[in-house]
């Protein structure tokens, strides 16, 4: 359990965090998803006491971080695969954890094993390692001491689709033996596969929140049509709000009002159903838009 | 929502209750890895080894180039002193700088979620490290000494009185104290070595040609002078009470009072 209340780190002026609060639940994977820079890393590390609150706090597992009296066996921490002594070899990267948490030595090669780290592999300097490798050796660090708690920061970074499966699967394991899995990423598709709950954060504020089901069924009607401007003009006649996608309309009604209206405005329908995840990824493209150079979307049509 | 709500404190009760909680990581242990840091990358191996290496060519130039009379342990003593005064700073600096130029710090300080816990077993491995290195320099010093004296057929001379020996060691302990205090106040490899040599050395000539030249530097010079302080300890024995005094003054404002700054930054910064 991952509890954060009203987290607040301010920079200056400058809020990196605002008022974040959310649970991460035992059992469940919750993803947390935001546009890079949206303070998901911040708040991460807030949590595992490595930069200090403006305000707020938040507990893992009933208890402040620091109060943890072993840390490496209650909770898994992976903020970034890359923060490691280039000079050491991996294995002995895992042994330091290993010999920090009190484990005994068999542990290590246990964890090479279930990570896919070869013994060759292990006794390579991590200067020498890709960033795949990396990841592997962050994430076998974080299971070394069979924590109940994970928090991984990005952990997908660098992985190859194998590898990304595989990972996808280790933590659905993990979670369904009871664990709390708390990960963030920056790609929604990546979230959607593996996530329980999902906590959306953009500019530090948390901008949505729930099970992936409650957010996934907000999501409304998807409607295509070749004739965009007759409906969009009947969708604002009949009250309806609606935004544009890419190539469709999303409307905030179920299917068959949108069907109806656009029956009544004679426009023919290439694609009527619902919206399955678009209200989502829409509210997503919003929040990424603000960061991204090329912003040619268009805000809700009138 | 209520629902997961409910399941999830369920949940959490029956995961506690089954996970005792582990008892508190012991110093000892924490000592231990940070040791064993010490040792395990190349650059560290090589730090450490450089110590005695250093003394064994100190302890060689000497027998090479010391004239007959100066086949002496002192002169031994002083030879290996230098490189000692550069190599076992740059261990202390490093130990600490490296968690952050290395960022390994993200992992020590998660593992170990108290900063002052794993600064205070760094220090007590610098300190360790130091009086071994110290204690193995003079060995190697007199085994030098002796080959010297044989050598040049002169009967070996033992001119460093007991006193001094420690006052050696503590002068050296002091440099690696200032590496240490260097190491948390910049929190960079780099910073903080070129620091040390500003302080040692840079700061040292300043202070050596202000008192050659300004009278009034001379007179007060004992009293703001650290290097000039700690130069003292070189002759241990013969120091009166007011030259500790005046190691203690100096100490306090060049030591003790940037590492209270630095250890205060240490716990209160971010580690990214």
């Amino acid at each position: 359990m991952i509890t954060v209340e009203s987290l607040t780190k301010k920079y200056g002026a400058f809020t990196a965090v605002d008022d974040v609060s959310f649970a991460a639940r035992p059992g469940r994977v919750t993803g947390f998803l935001g546009p890079n820079g949206a303070g998901k890393s911040t708040t991460m590390r807030i949590v595992v006491g490595l930069t200090p609150a403006t305000s707020g706090h938040a507990e893992v597992s009933g208890r402040r971080y620091a109060d943890l009296p072993n840390p490496g066996l209650e909770v898994g921490v992976l903020l970034d695969a890359s923060a490691q002594h280039a000079g050491r070899t991996g294995r002995e990267i895992l042994t330091i954890a290993a010999q920090t948490m009190g484990l005994p030595r068999g542990r290590v090669d246990e964890m090479l094993e279930r990570v896919s780290l070869t013994p060759s592999e292990a006794g390579r300097r991590v200067r020498n390692y890709s960033l795949g490798m990396r990841q592997r050796l962050g994430i076998a660090t974080a299971l070394l001491g069979e924590p109940e708690v994970l928090i991984l920061d990005e952990p997908a970074n660098g992985l190859d689709p194998a590898g990304i499966r595989w990972m996808r699967d280790l933590l659905r394991t993990y979670a369904d033996q009871g664990a709390t899995v708390l990960l963030s990423s920056h790609l929604l598709h990546e979230i959607e596969v593996i996530a329980d709950d999902l906590v959306v954060i953009g500019q530090g504020r948390i901008v949505a929140q729930g099970t992936k089901a409650e957010l996934l069924a907000a999501a409304g009607t998807l409607v295509r049509t070749r004739d965009v401007p007759t409906l969009a003009r009947a969708l604002v006649v009949a009250d309806l709000e609606f935004s544009h996608l890419t190539d469709a309309i999303r409307v905030d009604a179920d299917p068959d009002v949108v069907g109806r209206v656009a029956l009544n405005a004679g426009v023919a329908l290439t694609e009527l159903r619902a919206a399955d995840g678009a209200g989502l990824e829409e509210m997503f493209l919003e929040l990424t838009a603000d960061t991204q150079r090329d912003q040619n979307r268009e805000g809700v049509a009138a | 929502m209520t629902a997961t709500t409910m399941d999830g404190a369920l949940e959490t009760e029956s995961a506690t209750a089954t996970r005792p909680a582990p008892a508190r990581i012991p110093t000892s242990r924490i000592i231990a890895v940070e040791l064993r840091k010490s040792f395990d990358t190349r650059s560290g191996f090589w730090m450490l080894a450089s110590v005695g290496i250093l003394a064994v060519l100190a302890t060689a130039a000497t027998i090479l180039f010391a004239p007959d009379d100066a086949i002496t342990y002192n002169s031994f003593g002083a030879a290996i002193g230098i490189p000692m005064a550069i190599v076992l700073p740059m261990i202390a600096i490093l130990s600490v700088t490296s968690e952050w130029s290395q960022r390994t710090g993200l992992t020590s300080f998660t593992l170990v979620p108290h900063r002052g816990r794993v600064i205070r077993a760094k220090l007590a491995v610098a300190l360790a490290v130091g009086v071994v290195s110290m204690l193995l320099a003079f060995g190697i010093g007199a085994l030098g000494n002796l080959l010297g004296a044989a050598i040049v057929g002169v009967d070996p001379v033992w001119d460093i009185a007991l006193g001094d020996f420690a006052g050696l060691i503590f002068f050296q302990i002091i440099n690696m104290l200032i590496g240490f205090m260097l190491g948390v106040l910049f929190r960079n490899s780099a910073g903080a070595i070129v620091g040390y040599f500003v302080y040692s050395f840079v700061l040292g000539t300043i202070t050596e040609v202000l008192s050659a030249t300004q009278d009034w530097f001379e007179r007060v010079q004992p009293w703001v002078d650290f290097n000039y302080a700690q130069g003292m300890l070189t002759e241990a024995s013969s120091m009166t009470g007011e030259n500790w005094a005046q190691l203690g003054v100096t100490g306090l404002f060049w030591l003790v009072v940037p590492l209270a700054i630095g250890l205060w930054a240490v716990f209160r910064s971010e580690v990214k």
